[in-house]
């Protein structure tokens, strides 16, 4: 549609301006229509090229080849075709004197078809390559997400609920208490929207939670200090963000030593960050860590998704001690 | 009387199988309970029991490590949450193996099953070291190699691993700390170790692919691979050919 109505405004133009130069109308409207025939065809092969087509960096070169060959076809065409549909001896000198400026103007028409064709599917092939990135990051969010929380699930429920079959014979009261506490502990898992920032508080709680359990299970081994600065409980972060690297402090402390073990989680705010660092025990006599482990590579997966940055987490190992820190961005 | 010991890093979980074992006071007689992997070996080498209830998960070492140390190995009830793999190896090679958490009933099925299997012990001596070559590719195993030496037990990452050789009735783990035996097969070691990392590449040697420096012709059909540590290391004709492909060459 614009492009023809482009040619039709192109052709009514040219019409006048080579009636202007005194030619009867016969004359300059065949001028105009075959010229802009010729340029609407060129114009459209370059429009269509550019569709299927984009030019890396290096080969601007060669448009601007393509747009010079075809500015030079198009101004040939005019110079062989015209003289058949009207014969005037000074039309003659004038086509063959103006072929030059023919040849410019077509040529400035097609680089401007190009340049404006070029950019327009760039942006079109970027926005469609945005749409597909941010698609396959949602679709791989949630698949990372199903499959932490299955990690977690099994063991965990199962030996869980050999304790409760255990506290069942000789304490049920505590039994009962384990049940409350595993309930609500599940339904917090699957409440959660991850997305969903919640304040330092609520996190905690839940933690205590899932803790209080484990103590339940490993007895007097496990042990654990949580501290957090009053003015941090308000402090937002993801929810269910903190429970892997817990969990993983949990599963190398126990399964690393065979003592007691301490692991500790302290919280504070740091200018416009909430720090957590979360400390636990463990043996670099066996334990080689490398990298940072499925679930703590998981965490860090979903800070980079939450706040584009890659530097929120980072661990330590020293004297026996494993340290994870994180920060997240309070807005 | 049977002698029975239960080994689980959880109280409460020793707890059920202690209250369950109640009924079979007459036939079963509980002498200890462990901790952990190293309570349990030891255990086992002072009493020598009839029937180990056995957690899988447990710290330092978990329940097959623990097993790999003994030297005759007792029969065998696993008690586990959940772990796939070792199930599959359970149900072709273990006395029997408990789901956490299992009833009465299932208890005692495995209780009988075991009384009535016992008095062929030496088959579930057998059917023990069948079990621990049946996990030992299971991907929860090929981080490291759990060796005795002397009365104490040393774990080995994987990666301080140089090469393996075949000696007798034992397997030789080189590092660079030293050498310690282990009373497996070379089959059971290709089976456990990561074959991206680890290549049989003779009939005795296993060697780690890092520890190449060079690979030299040797005589007709034979390679010598230089380790960095400087071991000269024979390479059959179809160990080389493994080595290629692993290498890419």
């Amino acid at each position: 549609m614009g492009l023809s109505a482009c040619a039709l405004l192109w052709a009514g133009v040219q019409t006048y301006i080579v009636h202007s130069f005194g030619f009867i109308w016969y004359i300059a409207i065949t001028d105009g229509i075959v010229n802009t025939i010729l340029l609407s065809a060129a114009c459209w092969l370059i429009n269509n090229n550019l569709r299927y087509y984009q030019p890396g960096k290096g080969s601007y070169m060669n448009l601007l080849m393509w747009c010079l060959s075809l500015a030079g076809i198009c101004t040939a065409g005019c110079r062989w075709i015209i003289p058949y549909l009207s014969m005037s001896s000074v039309y003659m000198v004038f086509l063959t004197n103006s072929l030059t400026i023919r040849f410019c103007t077509d040529f400035l028409a097609l680089g401007w078809m190009a340049v404006v064709s070029m950019l327009y599917y760039t942006q079109l092939d970027h926005k469609e390559t945005e749409k597909r990135k941010s698609e396959a990051e949602k679709l791989a969010r949630d698949a990372e997400l199903y499959n932490l929380r299955q990690q977690l699930q099994p063991h965990f429920l199962f030996n869980s609920l050999n304790s409760i079959n255990a506290l069942i014979g000789f304490k049920p009261e505590q039994a009962r208490k384990m049940i409350h506490q595993l309930s609500d502990f599940l339904r917090g898992t699957l409440k959660k929207d991850d997305q969903l920032l919640v304040p330092l508080v609520d996190e905690l709680q839940h933690l205590n939670l899932y803790l209080d359990i484990e103590k339940v299970r490993f007895g007097h081994r496990l042990e654990t200090e949580i501290s957090c600065d009053e003015h941090c409980n308000e402090a937002m972060l993801p929810s269910l963000l903190l429970q892997p690297i817990v969990e993983n402090a949990i599963k190398f402390g126990l399964y690393d030593t065979t003592e007691k073990v301490t692991v500790s989680i302290r919280a504070e705010i740091d200018g416009n960050n909430l720090v957590v660092m979360i400390q636990n025990p463990y043996d670099p006599q066996t334990t080689r860590p490398k990298g940072t482990g499925f679930g703590l590579r998981g965490v860090q997966r979903r800070l980079y998704l939450l706040f584009a940055r890659n530097d929120l987490m980072e661990t330590h190992q020293n004297d026996n001690i494993f340290t994870t820190i994180i920060k997240i961005p309070q807005v | 009387m049977k002698r029975v010991l239960v080994i689980d890093d959880e109280p409460l979980a020793r707890m059920v199988v202690l209250e369950y074992l109640q009924d079979f006071a007459d036939q079963l007689e509980v002498i200890q309970e462990c901790n952990d992997g190293f309570e349990g070996l030891k255990a086992i080498q002072q009493h020598q029991p009839d029937l180990v209830f056995l957690d899988v998960q447990m710290p330092k070492i978990n329940g097959f490590e623990m097993l790999e140390l003994v030297d005759n190995p007792p029969s065998v009830i696993f008690t586990t949450a959940f772990d796939e793999y070792a199930i599959k190896a359970f149900e072709a090679h273990a006395v029997d193996y408990l789901l956490k958490p299992f009833s009465k009933e299932r208890f005692n099925k495995a209780i009988e099953k075991y009384l009535s299997q016992a008095p062929v012990a030496a088959q579930h001596a057998k059917k023990t070291e069948d079990l621990l070559e049946a996990v030992a590719n299971s991907p929860a195993q090929h981080e490291r190699i759990v060796v005795k030496t002397g009365t104490k037990v040393k774990i080995i990452p994987v990666q301080d691993v140089i090469y393996l050789q075949a000696d007798d009735d034992y397997v030789s783990v080189f590092t660079a700390e030293g050498s310690y035996l282990k009373n497996k097969t070379m089959n059971f070691f290709e089976q456990m170790l990561d074959p991206r990392y680890f290549v049989r590449v003779h009939r005795s040697y296993i060697i780690a692919i890092q520890q190449i420096t060079r690979i030299d012709p040797y005589e007709k059909d034979s390679h010598l691979a230089i380790l960095k540590s400087g071991a000269k290391i024979p390479v059959s004709k179809t160990g080389y050919v493994k080595l290629k492909g692993v290498l890419g060459i």
